[in-house]
């Protein structure tokens, strides 16, 4: 196989442990991260692209970042640590309060379980918060199945063998 | 039989049920990863996409943007909005207000480049009338399923709603 590019570790079930840390992940946001996430999302509402009506009609300070494009940053801050082999079963989040330009935000996760299934998947469970400064903006909890050894893909895994 | 008694009936019955407007394709993809800074080789890698899922596929996350309707079509006068239950909820319950209080996804066959997705909508429950702190409402639960040409189901996406009043 193609070895994965050196930016990527491939993380193994045997390797994660419950309480493990992800790395933290933070990103200056800016007006054209919330317009280029709301529209490759293909979201043309105008609170994500238009300051005026962002403050006129939705009563906030600044246009700001969609759900779909908070999803994808989920999913980024994940497979950054799993590696592409890491496959997402199920994602869960809660948004608290909203993401403006120049807010900073940072990322982090935490291991809270770890099981195999009857099929042999190895599941992890983390939880993430997304924060900007002390401020939690959205609570999000994901299962992602990591490779048991080298030779084992989750990506692989068949209709049957895949419960996620 | 009042609105909640026949809005009940609805209660595990698919709706609205619609075939995406065009197929998965690279450059939403594409711009998708470029807006989070996303270098999963899975994505940007042909041969590694090949080894890894049998091809190209879409990350998981992007469901939902495969059935968002274009800005503008021609010849289009109405469109069906992508929790269309959800606002047949908030208008047949005459509340004017609403919140997502939480937001499932659940992954299961890859979307690949070139798939054509169906989506539709189910009711799952609504709740007796709650007084919280935003207003005196109903909580509802909806399921976004998705599924392939070949009738696959690709991921499920669940809400939580709750339309009030002040």
């Amino acid at each position: 196989m193609k070895p994965i590019s050196s930016q990527f570790q491939e993380r193994l079930f045997g390797g994660v442990k419950i309480g493990d840390e992800l790395p933290q992940l933070s990103y200056k946001v800016t007006a054209t991260t919330v317009i280029l996430g709301a529209l490759a999302s293909r979201d043309w509402r105008p609170m994500h692209h238009d300051k005026d009506f962002a403050i006129e009609r939705n009563g906030v300070k600044d246009i700001f970042m969609n759900t779909p494009n908070q999803a994808a940053w989920f999913e980024r801050y994940i497979t950054d640590w799993s590696g592409p082999k890491g496959r997402l079963g199920r994602m869960k989040f809660q948004m608290k309060g909203s993401v403006f330009p120049n807010d900073e935000m940072t990322f982090f996760g935490k291991v809270t379980d770890r099981c195999a299934d009857e099929c042999g998947c190895g599941w992890i469970t983390l939880d993430i918060e997304l924060r900007v400064m002390d401020e939690l903006k959205t609570s999000c909890q994901a299962r992602i199945a990591l490779p048991a050894d080298d030779d084992d893909n989750p990506w692989k895994k068949g209709r049957q063998d895949w419960k996620p | 039989m009042n609105n909640i008694s026949e809005l009940k009936e609805l209660i595990g019955v698919a709706q609205y049920r619609q075939q995406g407007e065009f197929d998965v394709e690279r450059g939403y993809i594409w711009t998708t990863l470029a807006s989070v800074e996303n270098g999963n080789p899975l994505y940007w890698d042909n041969e590694l996409a090949r080894e890894l899922a049998g091809g190209n596929i879409a990350p998981p996350t992007m469901l939902s943007v495969w059935f968002r309707p274009h800005y503008w079509a021609p010849g289009r006068v109405q469109q069906v909005l992508p929790l269309q239950v959800h606002f047949d909820l908030k208008e047949k319950l005459n509340l004017p207000e609403a919140v997502m209080t939480s937001n499932t996804m659940v992954f299961y066959e890859p979307v690949r480049i070139g798939d054509r997705l169906t989506t539709q909508q189910v009711l799952r429950s609504i709740s007796d009338e709650k007084q919280t702190k935003l207003g005196t409402g109903r909580f509802w639960d909806i399921d976004v399923e998705y599924e392939n040409q070949n009738r696959e189901l690709v991921g499920v996406e669940s809400y939580t709603g709750f339309g009030y009043r002040k």
